[in-house]
């Protein structure tokens, strides 16, 4: 690359030129003359968030290992040079070779929260594309978004010429491969989304209407031609030990988030929380060979050159080789000196042992998530922690040396009481005794221990039990948080005790995001044309301009937020199948509110339907899967 | 995998000189740092680490450059365990660079030898107008009059005060080039830890002299060599800082 698309003027007058300029070890440049398609892959967010993701970094292998496509990168620019940008009529451009995303064939976009709508608004006007699927022609790139946002992908269907549903290793070669046919018979831009709406995982929104009831509820959403699909079902990589997976991670100049090697060791999770988006659309739990794992940790290690190697998965105290693979991991780095950090571990002798091996015990903190402050409620959210099983661990830790402990809960749980705050500042509370309990005043560092008590606001998401679930309004969450804080104010241990929470108003907004419509499209837009960008950093949240973007267009936050769905509600994501059944969510959502918790994946199936995939977990042990014969029977 | 070779027994200083050029301009001193460590293990170079619970690598850069300069004489010492030879050594390296990093020598130097940092007396530097920043002015003659003026007083500002500064002590050697285009400026000036001098302050310095001010942008800024002082007392002797080190 010679050519900066920049000038030295401007890269010198914004804050972290590097995120602008590629260049980066195991970038990959081609020759553009010897590639049929140009992919643009984007993460809409700035630089180092964006290059913290594995996802892009396994897709822009998997691309790159096609002769005839060339992936480039590309982020969102930092508020100074998008102010530059707009002045200049610069248009964005990718990394990599530094031209202008306008002229690729394709600009993937991964979605991978709510609140970075509006920067893929900002993605596309500074790269010169038209914000809406139907305004652009065939000079413009095939905008084509994925992640775990699409799975209700209509808030921001207006913007997307389609949407890949599900795990990227699956569907996007057979993609391309139409895209050339059409390109070489000259097909026409409506004609080739027409063709891809009928690859699997594939969802074209132009060629699907949607009918509202007269109370804005949906009566229907359908395909508008014949062959078109009437459902989509995700896609799923079922050999994930025999798949795409970087060797050669791009490594940053500058530190991001996440500077380090990330070894995923499985996909999806075998717990169940009745919260958790994720736990639902990524199975069945599927993981990855433990040679595989060695084998590519050592690589990735080797090629970036990287301190540190993280594992990462939704629950790795569930991955059947943890023990093998950690003794192997600690040999390996100890040698080359490399740190291994170890998150999503379950509280136990076996990772307080392993975690005092590879941290240095002193600085680090100790992390339980019950999300809820009581046992019933715990029971209500299906978490599987128990009181004990945190005091246990909390005692086992601080006789190993930890002194600080995180806790995470959310607020405003479905069935949520006064008695259920007041339990999370009790268990708090009761940490401390613990430390105090277990630790002899002269073995005291510093003479204390340190509880961080944080939380969140719960916001129900589409695919989970809890998507039937009310949200609570911004005063009603505040109004929990306070109550927290009185009750953590009022403990014994309070000295102890530190207490944090999230912003009420970008939290409602994310339920509207959620659980929204098509008709979310134009609040976005329109708040997006008034200056809101980077809504997920907290200093450039405008809650009341978004406010100002909902009143103008006549859009009540109520009705997505806090309205009561009954359970034969048309949800906007019903068109989707997420491979787990609205039967099998509805059998949740009931148990719920009957406080009965339903046993993990392993110990007993549940009998959601994702052993449709014939694989994974679902298969574990018998060979034919125990779903069969067992659904529902609890 | 370890480097098969001489195992000293001891640690061994090596000196690396690099180049900066293209995009990676752009790149800050820190994270050129961060560069090499993560470079040095892609290369598998038997480094040695400290100790203490998060070892890193022992590692220390000469001159900070600058933020949109280019260097063709940058250095950074490490120490190692093994090795199979300086050529290899350079090998490696500029195997695992990236365009606009170029490893140009690795020498050895000897135990007792002073590191990159603390060696560092002078560097030279050649300074161009960017077209459209040129002076209107005459400004080639006017700058050999600058530099031969028996002081030139700027004004420095540190984070607690102004302070009046006689820069001529500190400008070694001040030349112009003739190329094709516009003149180059070469100048040799003090780099160490105790009076380092920017070029962008002589060229501040000057302008204002001729009633003009320098534009941010004006200049570019290519580091020739990084140098130490081998001389006596008032008898200074500038070396290139790999030629301290020996071929091994």
């Amino acid at each position: 690359m010679s050519k900066l698309a920049l000038r030295d003027e401007i890269l010198l007058q914004v804050e972290k030129p590097a995120r602008y300029i590629g260049n980066e070890v195991n970038g990959i440049i081609k020759d553009k003359s010897q590639v049929d398609i140009r992919v643009a892959m984007c993460f809409p967010d700035v630089y180092e968030i964006g290059m913290s993701h594995l996802g892009i970094q396994i897709l822009y292998d998997m691309f790159n290992r096609f002769d005839d496509v060339w992936c480039e990168r590309v982020y969102s620019p930092w508020v100074d040079l998008d102010k530059k940008m707009r002045e200049e009529n610069i248009p964005l451009f990718v990394l990599e070779s530094q031209e202008p995303v306008k002229d690729m064939d394709f600009l993937a976009i991964t979605i991978q929260y709510e609140m970075c709508y509006t920067n893929i608004l900002q993605i596309l006007e500074l790269s010169h594309i038209p914000l809406r699927a139907k305004d652009r022609s065939l000079e413009h790139p095939i905008v084509i978004g994925g992640g775990p946002c699409v799975y209700n992908p209509e808030p921001i269907a207006a913007f997307f010429d389609m949407f890949y549903i599900g795990e990227g290793e699956t569907r996007y070669r057979e993609l391309l491969d139409l895209y050339k046919e059409c390109r070489k018979q000259e097909k026409s831009r409506e004609d080739f989304l027409r063709e891809a709406s009928k690859i699997p995982g594939i969802y074209v929104p132009m060629f699907y209407r949607v009918e509202y009831h007269e109370d804005g509820t949906i009566q229907s959403i359908g395909p508008v031609e014949e062959g078109i699909p009437e459902k989509i079902l995700k896609e799923v990589e079922m050999d994930v030990s025999h798949t795409y997976y970087p060797e050669k991670p791009v490594v940053p100049f500058i530190k991001v988030t996440q500077d380090r090697v990330v070894l995923e060791i499985q996909r999806g999770c075998i717990r169940g929380c009745r919260f958790c988006q994720a736990g639902q659309i990524y199975r069945p739990v599927r993981e990855r060979d433990l040679d595989m794992l060695k084998n590519y940790a050592l690589a990735m290690l080797q090629n970036t050159g990287h301190e540190e190697i993280s594992l990462s998965s939704l629950s790795s105290s569930d991955y059947s080789q943890l023990p093998e693979l950690i003794d192997f991991l600690i040999e390996k780095c100890r040698e080359k000196k490399i740190n291994i950090s170890l998150p999503s571990l379950r509280i136990d002798a076996f990772s307080l042992d392993v975690m005092s091996k590879v941290q240095d015990v002193k600085k680090s903190s100790l992390t339980f998530a019950p999300e809820a402050g009581s046992q019933r409620l715990r029971n209500v959210i299906n978490k599987g922690l128990t009181e004990e099983a945190i005091l246990n661990g909390a005692a086992l830790a601080f006789q190993g040396g930890w002194t600080r402990v995180k806790l995470y809960f959310m607020l405003g749980l479905p069935t949520e009481t006064e008695e259920d705050i007041k339990g999370i500042a009790e268990l708090a509370n009761k940490i401390a005794a613990v430390f105090f309990e277990t630790v002899p005043k002269e073995k005291r560092i510093n003479g204390k221990v340190q509880i961080v008590a944080s939380t969140s606001f719960f916001i129900p998401k589409p695919f989970t039990p809890f998507q039937w679930a009310s949200m609570c309004t911004k005063e009603e969450f505040l109004e929990k948080a306070y109550a927290t804080r009185t009750a953590i104010k009022g403990q014994l241990n309070q000295k102890s005790i530190k207490y944090n929470w999230h912003e009420a108003d970008i939290s409602v907004l994310e339920g509207v995001f959620a659980r929204g419509d098509r008709k979310i499209a134009d609040v976005i837009e329109r708040a997006y044309k008034k200056g809101c960008i980077f809504d997920a950093w907290s200093e450039f949240f405008k809650g009341d301009v978004w406010m100002e973007a909902f009143e103008e267009l006549g859009i009540d936050i109520a009705f997505y937020t806090t309205r009561k769905r009954e359970l034969d509600e048309i949800f906007p994501w019903d068109f989707i199948d997420c491979g787990v059944s609205k039967e099998f969510l509805q059998r949740e959502w009931k148990k719920a509110l009957e406080e009965t918790v339903s046993p993990n994946c392993r110990a007993k199936c549940q009998g959601c339907g994702a052993n449709r995939f014939g694989g994974g977990v679902c298969f574990e042990n018998t060979g034919k899967g125990y779903g069969n014969g067992n659904e529902g029977k609890d | 995998m370890k480097i098969l070779g001489k195992d000293m027994g001891t640690e061994m200083k090596v000196r690396i000189k690099f180049a900066k050029s293209g995009a990676m301009r752009f790149i800050g001193h820190l994270d050129i740092m961060r560069y090499f460590q993560k470079a040095i293990r892609r290369a598998d170079i038997d480094v040695a680490y400290s100790e203490g619970f998060s070892p890193h690598q022992i590692m220390s850069f000469a001159a900070p450059l600058g933020v949109g300069l280019t260097s063709n004489g940058e250095y950074l010492d490490i120490e190692i365990k093994t090795h199979a030879g300086a050529e290899d050594m350079k090998q490696r390296l500029n195997k695992v660079m990236v365009e606009g990093m170029e490893i140009l020598t690795v020498t050895m130097l000897k135990e007792d030898a002073k590191n990159a940092m603390a060696s560092v007396a002078a560097a030279e530097y050649t300074v161009r107008f960017r077209q459209g920043y040129e002076p209107g002015f005459d400004w080639p003659k006017r700058l050999m009059e600058f530099y031969h003026s028996p002081s030139i007083m700027v004004t420095k500002k540190t984070k607690k005060s102004e302070m009046s500064l006689d820069l001529k002590p500190y400008i070694y050697q001040l030349s112009l080039q003739e190329t094709e285009k516009a003149p180059v400026i070469r100048m040799l000036v003090n780099a160490s830890s105790s009076g380092n001098v920017k070029p962008g302050l002589v060229m501040e310095a000057f302008l204002k002299a001729n009633g003009e001010e320098l534009s941010p942008f004006a200049l570019e800024i290519i580091r020739e060599d990084t140098y130490a002082d081998t001389g006596k007392e008032g008898e200074p002797h500038f070396v290139p800082l790999d030629a301290i080190g020996m071929e091994f």
